[in-house]
């Protein structure tokens, strides 16, 4: 398999869900060429809604549609979308509207536009929600069946996606659990939890570190909300060393959930990656490397934790 | 409604009047002027206009009510416990701790409030997405919005504003929505006019492409007319200008900024009462006039 965007698998997974569930709705705020569910609206026409640039208002919409017995998938830029975190919060969450809620364009991974286009504060956000999940697929094949497990999600859902191509981590036959971390690369030395855009980096690094001896566990946590704990306190109970990797600021987000988990249930080692400024330009790859996000820049951070 | 009983009407809004205050004080806050503005309107909505059945909330073919507006919501509570939601006696649990009569609506605790609201400025999005739902399962029951004058001020008021009439076009234009502008005039720091004044409303609105109504909020016969009219009206949704008096009923309260969010004390209380019900005082009120004396000798 090729690689590919989550959002571009999001969009492909619309349309085949589209056809055999007419309650699937999209709601847009005049970015369904980047969310992607423009082949979505081609297809089903009267079931797609460009509300313009009015993100609360299309949140609010949602919610109605929701409470009328559709699915709706309300599509934006992570950052525009829980930018309107307020209507999330009352609309959506507190009035329990089934909204699938859309975050595309994740991260400093999207490079060029900036900081202000980055979604680094959406899990943060939307964990303080009581009954939000948060899903972030790794590739395509994980990404379609997330979708399509949101659809069947009784209540409101996040999923958070990215702008560009991922490459694949899972076997063809891979089933995506929802609420299960999977194993990617087992491993007794560290255990590396990592989600999203930096799950194929953080595979790189420890490959590279089995060639200097250190065996680490990949875990990749779709599910960030709820967290799998069972296979997270598992792993670190055998490991005794746990390191988080996720293109989101440390604040709030995986290595803040996992830091809560250990904390309360078995305090172990802990170090977070992930972003700790605010974004900037620039191209993808240089923006990894300098928030410590590549191959070589987690390896050396793992490195360096253990020989603290 | 063709040929509405507004006598009946009339007197089931003057007792939520009654309820609204005894609500409020025994709850020690809440919010008398924007319930006491909205209530006639909520009387010909619940019970000369919209279709639901208490005993089955979510029946799928009912009309739907969002108040916008949700910290009028005292006057909703009234309107749902005189329809047979609950009992009146739950009235008086308004804003304790483990009542499903929140201070806001909650939809999950309460069946029969369709969506949360208080944080204001969302309920008529929610509203108008619940009218492209219906139209979407083509279902016949209609959503009916009322949003506060105040909270107009909200940015997300005015991006559904923009939407709403062309929303589902052309094939499911939303003609099931009805939106009910409570124009009491006042918000919580003072007169609308002096802090963000909406004029020329009815303009702005009919240049966005809403068909428009006038009338007077406390006038029923002149509300449910409108509704009428609202009804009638095919291919766009309709807005309605309800003018209104914030505290409307109780001198002291009428156009006061104060009594805003402020709970009156059980001897305001009482003669606020004297003043909605009449004196004499009416046998219905005499109970809730004893109650509320009592409750200020304790």
């Amino acid at each position: 398999m090729a690689a590919k965007a989550s959002r571009a698998a999001f969009g492909e997974a619309l349309i085949e869900l589209g056809a055999r569930d007419e309650r699937i709705v999209t709601l847009d705020a005049d970015l369904a060429k980047s969310t992607m569910t423009t082949g979505f609206a081609k297809k089903f026409p009267s079931r797609a809604f460009d509300v313009g640039i009015a993100e609360s208002g299309m949140i609010g919409l949602a919610a109605g549609l929701a409470l009328t017995g559709h699915v709706p998938f309300a599509c934006s830029f992570a950052c525009f979308l829980v930018g309107r975190f307020e209507t999330i919060r009352v609309s959506v969450a507190y009035s329990d509207a089934p909204v699938k809620l859309v975050g595309t364009h994740v991260g400093v991974a999207i490079g060029e536009d900036g900081y202000t286009q980055m979604g680094l504060e959406d899990i943060a956000c939307l964990r303080s929600l009581p009954n939000i999940p948060i899903v972030q697929p790794a590739d395509e094949i994980e990404t379609k069946q997330a979708v399509a497990y949101a659809v069947e999600h009784a209540g409101p859902i996040y999923l958070r996606l990215t702008r560009q191509n991922l490459e694949p981590v899972h076997e063809a036959g891979y089933r995506f659990r929802f609420g299960r971390a999977d194993v990617l690369r087992p491993g007794n030395d560290v255990s590396i939890l990592t989600t999203g855009g930096p799950v194929w980096n953080t595979l790189e690094a420890a490959g590279r570190l089995a060639a200097e001896g250190v065996h680490a566990e990949v875990i990749n946590v779709a599910t960030i909300k709820p967290l799998d704990d069972e296979a997270i306190l598992r792993s670190a109970g055998r490991t005794g060393h746990v390191v988080t990797v996720e293109d989101h600021s440390i604040h709030g987000g995986l290595g803040s959930a996992v830091a809560e988990l250990l904390g309360e249930v078995m305090p172990t080692p802990l170090k977070r990656i992930g972003v700790t400024t605010f974004g900037e330009s620039g191209d993808a790859k240089g923006l990894y490397a300098r928030h410590g996000l590549d191959p070589d820049g987690i390896a050396a951070t793992v490195h360096k934790f253990l020989a603290r | 409604m063709a040929n509405p009983d507004v006598t009946k009407l009339e007197s089931i809004a003057r007792e939520g009047r009654v309820q609204i205050i005894r609500m409020l004080t025994h709850a020690g806050s809440g919010h008398p002027g924007g319930s006491l503005s909205v209530i006639d309107i909520l009387t010909t909505l619940y019970f000369n206009r919209m279709r639901y059945d208490p005993a089955r909330p979510r029946w799928e073919d009912r009309d739907r009510f969002v108040l916008s507006k949700g910290h009028c919501v005292p006057a909703q509570y009234y309107c749902m416990a005189k329809a047979g939601y609950f009992p009146m006696d739950r009235l008086i649990t308004l804003r304790k701790l483990g009542s499903p009569l929140q201070g806001h609506p909650d939809r999950v605790m309460l069946p029969g409030i369709e969506a949360a609201t208080g944080s204001l400025g969302q309920g008529l999005s929610v509203a108008a997405g619940m009218a492209l739902g219906l139209k979407l399962s083509d279902k016949a029951g209609r959503v009916y919005c009322v949003v506060g004058d105040g909270e107009s001020q909200e940015g997300q008021i005015w991006e559904t504003l923009m939407s709403a009439p062309k929303l589902g076009a052309p094939d499911h234009h939303l003609d099931n929505l009805c939106v009910i502008l409570d124009y009491n005039g006042i918000q919580l720091d003072g007169f609308v006019k002096k802090i963000l004044d909406l004029e020329p409303v009815t303009d702005k609105l009919k240049s966005f492409g809403w068909p428009v109504l006038e009338v007077t909020g406390h006038d029923i016969a002149q509300v449910d007319k409108a509704l009428d009219q609202a009804e009638a009206t095919k291919g766009a949704p309709t807005f309605i200008v309800a003018h209104t008096v914030k505290g409307k009923g109780v001198s002291f309260m009428e156009n006061e900024p104060e009594w805003h969010g402020k709970a009156p004390k059980p001897e305001e209380a009482v003669r606020a009462i004297h003043e909605i019900a009449g004196d004499p005082l009416p046998a219905w009120a005499a109970p809730v006039v004893a109650e509320l004396s009592a409750l200020g000798k304790k």
